[in-house]
């Protein structure tokens, strides 16, 4: 305060002057000066360097040729080249020797986690296992069959699509347009004890087993352990894609059911599908 | 520099550093924003872009309306990550009949740029209703009341033709039936030809598959397009772009 040295006094003020108080007129410090000099020139060299300039018609290119797109594109070319070997190995075999090479088995298995992750685990389920009215692929128990042909079939062309006119196709009747609802009650009281359940009504079970013997073991089979060649769920498991109480066997069997899987051929190449098919596999029930 | 000593003036003169720094801002504008107006490589041209089907428009509105382009973007970036999620990155010409574009800013769900296609409509049906039980980790809230909020295309024309004043171009015969090819894209039994002349590639389904038309209908077909409008087996992208 009082004893401040006031050396600078004479030093040129930029002449405004506030209840005395007065401003020094002093050059920016030179670091920060040449800083600034520099970041101009840089930003000079840059615009020089990658696109940037307008034009007429198109603005200039730069003369390292960068394109985000073309950045893109190497990077994926780069991956799909170090992978290539592999994937060429994959797509080449045959499906049930995958299993016989360590490396490629583990390179599939890897690879189709990924695959699994991005693009079936919003209906299966990010650990597999499913959700109401999306299979449960963690068990041993197959729609359309457990084999690596068998699921590779379904990756591939999907299930009841129309995109894809190999895809599996079966339908199952809305059966609240061919039974009386007296019949209907019977049959779904009948499924309930397929699988060991108890029935809501035990004295309509046997009435409900001539309604199925009739109407249902066509497709479900005479026992009720499905047809794995039709997409006819086993109903002697205690496994039910959409719910094995009254009330939702009730409204499967009254309007049916008819779950869709898109196919995947256009969107997957062969390696991809191979490799989702070979973890799906291992995942726990593949046969 | 005598000019550079002049600066004295603008500073001190509150009106004409405000007239000049607008200046300043006004070319800086002009240089950075006008050449996007007339730069050949600002929109590509690409094959197979139409302007929305009036069912799809209407998607778009429920859309907006509800907000989900708050937690969804539509805008797949040049990325091998995001291209390998999501598929092709996005074009420039794919939002331009958007208005306003759904790019968003914030994913905390996924980008829905190429969503069309990618799962069935029961499965939209099923997680519109209850995300958690189709995505038990997903924190979206349930928009099931979609299925009960019946619409009709009482104001779709001119909602499209306010699209058209800025620059979609709906032609007078796609105004004039504006409220039929609405009806007809929930009909897979009605006359949908029409539909598919003024707008190729449009998809007709019942799309939340109960009678009638409702929110979940217009928004599901919206979804449903989202993304697959160019075909990508046939495009060749400019790399210099």
């Amino acid at each position: 305060m009082s004893d401040h040295k006031d050396d600078d006094l004479d030093y040129e003020t930029t002449g405004h002057e506030w209840d005395g108080i007065k401003e020094y007129n002093k050059p920016l410090p030179k670091w920060w000066l040449w800083t600034f000099y520099l970041c101009i020139i840089w930003g000079i060299g840059y615009s020089i360097a990658y696109p940037a300039w307008p034009g007429l018609k198109s603005s200039t290119a730069g003369l390292l040729g960068y394109s985000t797109r073309g950045e893109v594109a190497e990077d994926i070319q780069a991956f799909e080249e170090a992978n290539a070997p592999m994937n060429t190995k994959l797509a080449g075999v045959e499906l049930a020797s995958i299993g016989d090479d360590a490396e490629l088995y583990g390179y599939a298995v890897s690879s189709g986690a990924a695959v699994f992750r991005t693009w079936c685990a919003q209906c299966h389920g990010s650990g597999a296992a499913g959700a109401k009215g999306y299979p449960n692929l963690l068990d041993d128990d197959w729609l359309w069959g457990g084999t690596m042909e068998d699921i590779h079939l379904t990756i591939s062309h999907g299930i009841r699509n129309e995109e894809d006119e190999d895809a599996r196709f079966s339908e199952m009747p809305a059966f609240g347009e061919i039974l009386e609802a007296e019949e209907i009650n019977q049959v779904v009281n009948y499924v309930m004890t397929l699988s060991g359940g108890t029935a809501m009504d035990a004295s309509l079970v046997e009435a409900g087993s001539v309604v199925y013997a009739d109407n249902c073991a066509a497709c479900h089979a005479d026992d009720g352990t499905g047809d794995i060649y039709q997409g006819a769920p086993n109903l002697t498991d205690a496994i039910w894609l959409y719910g094995g109480d009254y009330d939702t066997l009730h409204t499967t069997v009254t309007y049916s059911r008819y779950g869709v899987m898109p196919p995947w051929t256009e969107r997957l190449s062969e390696a991809e599908i191979r490799a989702v098919t070979t973890y799906v596999h291992q995942l726990g029930g593949g046969e | 520099m005598a000019l550079l000593d002049k600066h004295k003036i603008l500073e001190t003169n509150a009106t004409l550093l405000l007239v000049f720094s607008f200046l300043v801002v006004t070319i800086g504008g002009i240089v950075q924003i006008a050449p996007l107006f007339w730069l050949e490589n600002t929109i590509e041209e690409v094959e197979g872009m139409r302007p929305y089907s009036p069912l799809e428009l209407t998607g778009r509105e429920i859309y907006i309306r509800e907000g989900c382009y708050v937690c969804h973007s539509q805008m797949i970036r040049p990325m091998r990550d995001e291209v390998e999620r999501y598929g092709h990155y996005s074009l420039a010409a794919e939002s331009m009949y958007d208005h306003p574009f759904q790019w968003g800013s914030k994913r905390t769900g996924p980008d829905l740029a190429r969503v069309g296609g990618r799962y069935s409509d029961e499965w939209h049906v099923d997680h519109l209703r209850d995300p958690q039980s189709v995505v038990p980790e997903s924190v979206m809230p349930k928009y099931g009341f979609l299925e009960n909020r019946m619409i009709e295309p009482k104001y779709i024309a001119d909602l499209m033709a306010t699209h058209a004043m800025v620059g979609v171009p709906y032609t007078d015969d796609m105004l004039e039936n504006a409220a039929a090819d609405f009806n007809v894209q929930i009909d897979p039994f009605g006359d949908y030809d029409g539909l598919l002349e003024r707008y190729p590639g449009a998809q007709v389904r019942n799309f939340d598959g109960q009678p009638g038309i409702s929110e979940a209908d217009a928004l599901i077909a919206y979804l449903q397009m989202l993304g697959t409008l160019v075909d990508f087996s046939t495009f060749t992208p400019l790399a210099s772009r």
